[in-house]
């Protein structure tokens, strides 16, 4: 019954601010209720607390990559002319002959070239884009995945973490997804959380955890999805602590609670342990919000 | 592309999001002086939080062209949709639906159209807005909330890099695209990062696409202490100079949260940030030492890199 499961997705808006520190903590104490699961695919860090054994691992392969086939190649440059995305260039060769070349990073794989390359001397294969995984970890089933190196598609490689993790929720009678999302507002953070049943933003109280916030709060207003938010090392500013959590409610949101600075934070991540799996001061302030959220 | 001889471009950036990208390049600019300062984390720009200036003109709007159907023409041949590899077109019932949010852009829907049914509308993606702060110029990009795609923008940004003069390009957190549209075709890339866990596998990443990308880069690594030498020890054993440490100072920290400038509050650091560019431009003109490599390219060859300029191949 896929309506029963909820999804909660953890983003930060502006980057390092906790979240997967925050995740792993919720992860430990939902362990047996919960499928977890990674969407921040590029630089994904979940798995450095939670020592996943891995039981599948599958290619994912999105979208296409246009190669041109030299021997085919008239250098006419109509590929270049029509690439939107400065993809393509003429290089003249050693034997005085001038050839078109794609730079497969800066391709976005619309297919232009291919189709109107007056020498149909365009390839279109698949690309490959990264590798998503099924694994086990000490408190639950958890699919996380890996962006190849500057590939394009984090959003659909988002989508397919979080389709596999419901799936596994369904087979499994789990009725919780907990999901480390990635920071920003664009493309793999929208893939995160449209659809879900709440966000968690943790925020820091600094000037740029204020402006990020609003501006992640907005798009999930956007998506209306409702939102709650903590304030990791709350007492490094007290004042920008108010500040925050006045901004948050005025947004809609609802504040979930502090967490205080803690160094254990560091010393857990180093011991591959989860804040609340130690004896850390924040640990009591993490299982606050986690209750805040409504999860127990 | 930048020689490093009239202009030097220098790109900060970082796996792992946090670790104070925005920190080092506002800093950098502030005892550079006469720079251009571009913030290319058009998500969450934060630039403008510490180095604020006077507003320079109205800001650019930025946009992305997007297919508009004429349906007096259109006849419902689904040419463009099974065209678009983005999923931006789908017809139902002879009628064309466009998802504008999906649309990158190409404009291969509207050469495909055999009617002639489709011309290409601007859509707004986002801002992008110049400053003047002293003797430093900043340039952000600012996403619209609900747009996905960063790209365009940060390409909009980078269009304001200037044709003399430096620039520090302030660069998204990841590995992925808005990420590789900052650091194409920049001279130099400051990878920060912290000692944790988190910090050097994200710094692993960050390499991993410097490396792709064949650029030459080196490592800040801030809030160092001298509890875990794992990022130093990775740093060593790879033959990636660390260009500076930022020590772990709660001052630091408490500046940062009020939107101060470490150089302002604790001038103290001044002359870390002034050897930091010393050192990036010392890099520069030798870059046998910057850890350059593309296995793919002619300028990596044999293992050994070779000179800037000495045979280029297309990435270089």
């Amino acid at each position: 019954m896929s309506a029963a499961i909820q999804e909660c997705v953890i983003i930060s808006g502006k980057g390092g601010t906790g979240k997967t520190s925050v995740t792993a903590s919720f992860a430990v104490l939902a362990a047996g209720r919960a499928v977890l699961a990674d969407c921040d695919v590029d630089a994904a860090d979940l798995h450095l607390v939670l020592t996943p054994k891995m039981i599948t691992k599958a290619d994912f392969k999105s979208g296409n990559e246009a190669v041109i086939r030299s021997e085919a190649c008239t250098g006419c440059g109509t590929c270049v002319e029509l690439c939107r995305f400065e993809a393509i260039r003429c290089v003249r060769r050693p034997d005085g002959k001038t050839r078109c070349e794609v730079d497969p990073i800066a391709c976005e794989g619309c297919g232009v070239c291919v189709r109107f390359c007056p020498g149909k001397a365009v390839d279109f294969p698949e690309r490959l884009c990264g590798e998503w995984m099924f694994s086990e970890t000490r408190c639950g089933p958890m699919v996380h995945a890996r962006l190849s190196t500057a590939a394009e598609n984090s959003g659909k490689l988002v989508a397919t973490v979080r389709q596999e993790a419901r799936r596994v929720a369904e087979e499994r009678g789990l009725p919780l997804i907990i999901t480390d999302g990635p920071p920003g507002i664009g493309c793999p953070v929208i893939a995160s959380v449209s659809g879900a049943d709440r966000v968690l933003v943790v925020t820091e109280p600094t000037v740029s955890g204020e402006h990020d916030l609003e501006r992640v709060l907005k798009l999930a207003r956007h998506f209306v999805i409702p939102a709650f938010v903590c304030i990791n090392k709350w007492d490094i500013n007290p004042e920008m602590t108010e500040r925050i959590e006045q901004t948050a409610r005025k947004m809609g949101a609802t504040v979930a609670g502090r967490i205080r600075y803690d160094r254990a934070v560091t010393s857990a991540q180093r011991a591959e342990q989860a804040v609340v799996e130690i004896d850390a001061p924040s640990a009591e302030d993490v299982r606050a919000v986690w209750r805040q959220m409504g999860f127990e | 592309m930048g020689t490093g001889r009239n202009r030097m471009i220098i790109a900060v950036a970082s796996g792992k999001g946090g670790t104070g990208k925005t920190t080092v390049a506002a800093n950098l600019a502030r005892v550079r002086g006469d720079v251009t300062l571009l913030d290319c984390d058009v998500e969450e720009p934060n630039v403008h939080l510490f180095i604020s200036g006077e507003p320079q003109g109205e800001p650019e709007v930025v946009s992305l062209l997007v297919p508009e159907v004429d349906e007096s023409r259109c006849d419902g041949c689904a040419a463009c949709s099974n065209f678009c590899a983005f999923k931006a077109l789908a017809v139902l019932d002879k009628r064309v639906l466009v998802f504008a949010e999906m649309c990158h852009g190409c404009g291969g829907c509207a050469r495909v159209c055999p009617q002639g049914a489709i011309r290409e509308v601007p859509k707004r993606v986002g801002v992008v807005e110049t400053m003047g702060a002293g003797g430093v110029t900043v340039v952000q990009g600012r996403l619209d909330v609900g747009v996905a795609m960063a790209p365009p923008l940060v390409r909009a940004v980078k269009a304001h890099i200037p044709k003399t003069g430096d620039a520090i390009l302030d660069a998204p957190p990841g590995t992925s695209c808005p990420v590789v549209a900052t650091l194409r075709e920049t001279d130099f890339v400051v990878l920060v990062t912290e000692p944790t866990p988190f910090g050097l596998n994200d710094l692993k990443l960050a390499v991993e696409v410097v490396r792709e990308l064949g650029l030459p880069f080196g490592v800040v690594v801030n809030r160092a202490d001298s509890s875990d030498d794992r990022v130093t020890t990775y740093c060593r054993e790879a033959s990636i100079p660390i260009l500076a440490e930022i020590p772990d100072d709660r001052r630091v920290a408490e500046a940062y949260s009020r939107g101060e400038l470490m150089v302002d509050a604790l001038p103290e650091y001044r002359p870390l940030f002034e050897q930091l560019y010393t050192d990036i431009v010392r890099l520069l003109q030798n870059p046998l030492i910057a850890g350059v490599a593309r296995a793919s390219c002619p300028c990596f060859m044999g293992g050994t890199p070779m000179p800037r300029g000495a045979l280029q191949g297309p990435h270089c």
